[in-house]
């Protein structure tokens, strides 16, 4: 085991090569070496998309997408860093919109321009099928956008790698928004709630509870019952 | 390199992990039919607390010497960062010459800030009058990592008082009430608000599918699977952005300005790629800089965001804000103890509320999987350092098994990646199926429970300035309970938008001042406190301590 602790790995950071402890992510490594990071690390665990990142493998010439907070550092691994650049996104108002199927193709009319290359899909770190969520837009499945688009966390590889200029996170993020809005009902349970908040009805509990001195709360909640699964 | 580790390594973990993951395997049918053990009593809960969490060890807090509200304990972490010098020299500044004069400021672009603008902007504040500046990306925050739910008491078996009790009790009874009311029953509106900018929450039958949290009676957990924070920020923010509000980015507040009555009038940003600084008049300012995760309160891993560094509390202190319940720290139980490079990251608490228990290397079940967060942390820590009940990992640190599997067994084979996707990909990428193998789980820096005090209309003790969100203190008392934070920011950050708003509507600052800042440099003076640390930190540094050593300092 402590071999494997003590190994260390050879990387080159944009051209300089650099020795690090094996076991590291991307962005750790980089770190170690040197680098402190202003752009290119937001939330470090996967989830903003801030820190995509492309690098090549020595004797591969093909590029390799990742998120470098989230990939290992491997051995021979050229780094560079990728600083998120922002792509167009259509103004609308989730009110005033017509959400049947043209919408997307309406407010990213670009969408039609998709020659099924695939490299969105081939780009993503998360694995989400990107080219297929764009083809949905087209024939204006809302709820197949939104579904398969879900996980995105709009790092922007995708639209940075397009041949066909599509803004596909943005385009899938107005495809979630209009199917949580028109296409997911409010449920019965919640308005009911929302009509007794309203009406009061729940203000005179709350003002007792408000008004107890700490003796009388730990009672009441030493009293409580959990609801069983 | 590559292909050594992965010999050595069988599906994701070592051989002598798999001997343990076996004797998990044996138990599991067992425990599966004998159910979870039962949550402890009021008095064992205060035993364990007292005995192994992070927070009972009076040697690593100490009273503030200096400000506002001197002689509040607080972690050591933080003091250093109260005690000690503004980034510049006041005299440096030159306060005539206004970059930016609006109504609002709001300072952070995380969920509360987010909100904050909006709302702001629905009470009669024009869009390009109102000013957002963030350290990192909009969005790049605490708000966007949430996994596991948000809570709002909507069903016919729950009611915001039930919500109430829950909340209070969790938080040991230190919340200020009216914020709890106002957290509870505010909460169906915040989730109806969401519902009408198409946030997709997870429904089933035409109902929310809603779970129990830690600490909670009710089942009222709403999701949007385990990317929950994501899925309603990224709608929010794309209202925001729908609105036309400008966003600065790359611009943290390094210190806040007042007026000549010493009220709220704006502040000073830096941009940290060019390091030259902005001055910013507002008539009202709205504090959402989140939590202090990555200061790494007694050297604990955080699951936060890079800029979480807690600098809206360091210069809310300076301007004279007071602060409450900063001596309470959220661990959360399950942080992840194993693959090294992934050390801290969070394992939401929705794997323990679908089914995962904690168990032991030997696979016995210790603790009821739902206790709030500071007797869940503790128990485990328990079972790892004094019970030697825990597996150890090659870099040193100690953990034990969340049985994962038992999710499918429960709920159903698919479970997983259905609702606990991101969770399923986190561990995916370093070869381990959490469908088929437990992980290995310890406590992790998580929460700022306590921050700057407000009142239920998020208004600060500096008039002019408010606060929601993670630096906010009083909503969750000594602990804050899982889905009541994505609850709060939205709450609170939309009643703080209202209520700048109006404020902004009467107020008219004119001259500036950093006379605030020259007094606390004497308040330091004062209380003997001879230091070269500087804050806010802005931004942590994780460069090895050889390069740090030999560094000349000229760039970074
Ligand atoms: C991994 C993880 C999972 C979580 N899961 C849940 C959950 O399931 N349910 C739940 O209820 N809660 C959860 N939480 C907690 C909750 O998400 C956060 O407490 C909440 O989102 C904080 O929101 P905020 O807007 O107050 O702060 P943040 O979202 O952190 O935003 C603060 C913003 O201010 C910026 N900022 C900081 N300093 C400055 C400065 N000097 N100048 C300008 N800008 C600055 C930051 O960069 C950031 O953008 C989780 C937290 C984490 C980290
Ligand atoms: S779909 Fe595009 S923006 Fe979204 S995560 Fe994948 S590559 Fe990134
Ligand atoms: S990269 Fe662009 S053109 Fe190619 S499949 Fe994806 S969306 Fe279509
Ligand atoms: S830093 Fe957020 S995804 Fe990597």
């Amino acid at each position: 085991m402590s071999e494997q602790e003590n190994a260390t790995i050879r990387i080159h950071i944009m051209g300089k090569t650099y020795r690090v402890p094996a076991g590291l992510t991307i962005m750790d490594a980089m770190e170690y070496s040197g680098y402190r990071f202003i752009r290119g690390a937001g939330c470090r665990s996967g989830f903003c998309g801030a820190c995509s990142t492309i690098y090549r493998r020595e004797e591969d010439y093909r590029l390799q997408f990742a998120l470098a907070c989230q990939e290992m550092a491997e051995d021979g691994m050229y780094l560079v860093q990728l600083p998120f650049t922002p792509a167009p996104r259509s103004q609308y108002d989730l009110e005033k919109i017509d959400p049947t199927e043209n919408v997307l193709l309406q407010y990213y009319p670009e969408i039609a321009r998709c020659v099924s290359c695939n490299t969105c899909t081939k780009a993503c770190p998360q694995d989400i099928e990107v080219m297929d969520y764009v083809q949905a837009a087209l024939r204006g499945d809302i709820a197949r956008t939104a579904a398969l688009s879900f996980d995105c966390i709009q790092c922007g590889l995708c639209t940075m790698r397009c041949p066909a200029d599509i803004k596909h996170y943005h385009m899938a993020q107005m495809a979630r928004r209009i199917y949580g809005r028109y296409l997911s009902p409010v449920p019965e349970h919640l308005e009911e709630q929302l009509r007794e908040i309203e009406e009061g009805v729940c203000d005179s509990e709350l003002d007792k509870l408000v008004a107890m001195n700490e003796e009388e709360l730990v009672l009441a909640y030493a009293a409580r019952i959990r609801e069983e699964e | 390199m590559d292909k050594v580790s992965k010999q050595e390594l069988i599906r994701g973990y070592p051989q002598y992990m798999r001997k343990s993951i076996e004797r998990v395997e044996a138990t599991r049918a067992k425990r599966l039919e004998s159910g979870p053990p039962s949550p402890m009593t009021a008095e064992e809960r205060e035993n364990i607390l007292n005995k192994y969490h992070p927070d009972y060890k009076p040697e690593k807090k100490r009273k503030l010497a200096l400000g506002i509200s001197a002689g509040e304990i607080v972690p050591n972490e933080m003091a250093d960062m109260l005690e000690a010098h503004p980034l510049f020299d006041p005299a440096d500044v030159d306060l005539s010459h206004i970059d930016y004069d609006v109504s609002l400021l709001v300072i952070g672009g995380g969920g509360a800030g987010t909100a904050a603008a909006i709302f702001a902007h629905q009470e009669g504040i024009a869009a390009d009058d109102i000013l957002v500046v963030t350290k990192l990306r909009h969005g790049d925050s605490n708000s966007i990592m949430a996994q596991g739910g948000i809570q709002a008491a909507d069903r016919p078996e729950d009611s915001p008082a039930i919500h109430y009790l829950d909340v209070i009790g969790g938080g040991h009874y230190a919340n200020k009430p009216e914020l709890v009311r106002a957290l509870v029953l505010d909460a169906p509106k915040i989730i109806r608000w969401h519902e009408d900018i198409g946030v997709m929450y997870d429904k089933q039958d035409r109902k929310y599918l809603e779970a129990h949290g830690g600490g909670t009676s009710r089942m009222r957990m709403h999701s949007a699977k385990d990317y929950t924070g994501k899925a309603i920020f990224s709608a929010v923010r794309d209202e925001f952005r729908n609105l036309g509000i400008p966003v600065l980015e790359f611009f943290p507040v390094i210190e806040l300005l007042l007026d000549e009555k010493g009220n709220a009038a704006g502040a000073i940003i830096y941009n940290i790629e060019t390091d030259e600084y902005k001055i910013i008049r507002a008539k009202a300012t709205v504090l959402a800089t989140g939590g202090f995760g990555r200061v790494h309160i007694q050297d604990f891993p955080t699951t936060n965001h890079y800029g979480a560094t807690a600098d809206g509390l360091v210069i809310a202190y300076r301007a004279g804000a007071n602060i409450i319940d900063m001596d309470s720290v959220q661990y959360h139980p399950t942080g992840v103890a194993y693959p090294t490079a992934i050390l801290g990251q969070l394992a939401t608490e929705k794997l323990r509320s679908q089914g995962a228990v904690p168990v032991t290397k030997d696979g016995e079940a210790f603790v009821f999987p739902l206790e709030p967060r500071d007797v869940e942390a503790a128990a485990i820590i328990r079972e790892c350092w004094e019970m030697n009940n825990g597996v150890e990992t090659p870099s040193g640190v100690r953990g034990v098994w969340l049985d994962t599997p038992m999710i499918e067994e429960i709920q159903g084979k698919g479970t997983i990646k259905q609702r606990l996707s991101a969770m399923w990909t986190m561990w995916h990428r370093h070869g381990i199926d959490i469908t088929e193998d437990p992980v290995l789980v310890y406590p992790t820096l998580h929460y700022q429970n306590g921050g700057v005090e407000i009142d239920e209309h998020g208004a600060t003790s500096v008039p002019g300035l408010f606060a929601a969100g993670e630096c906010d203190g009083g909503v969750h008392g000594k602990n804050r309970l899982m889905g009541n934070s994505q609850l709060d920011i939205y709450v609170f950050g939309r009643r703080v938008g209202m209520s700048a708003a109006r404020w902004a509507k009467k107020s008219r600052p004119k001259k500036l001042s950093l006379q605030h800042v020259v007094d606390y440099e004497k308040l330091l003076k004062k209380a003997g406190i001879e230091t070269d640390r500087v804050s806010p930190i802005l931004l942590p540094d994780y460069r090895d301590e050889a390069v740090i050593s030999s560094s000349l300092g000229r760039f970074i």
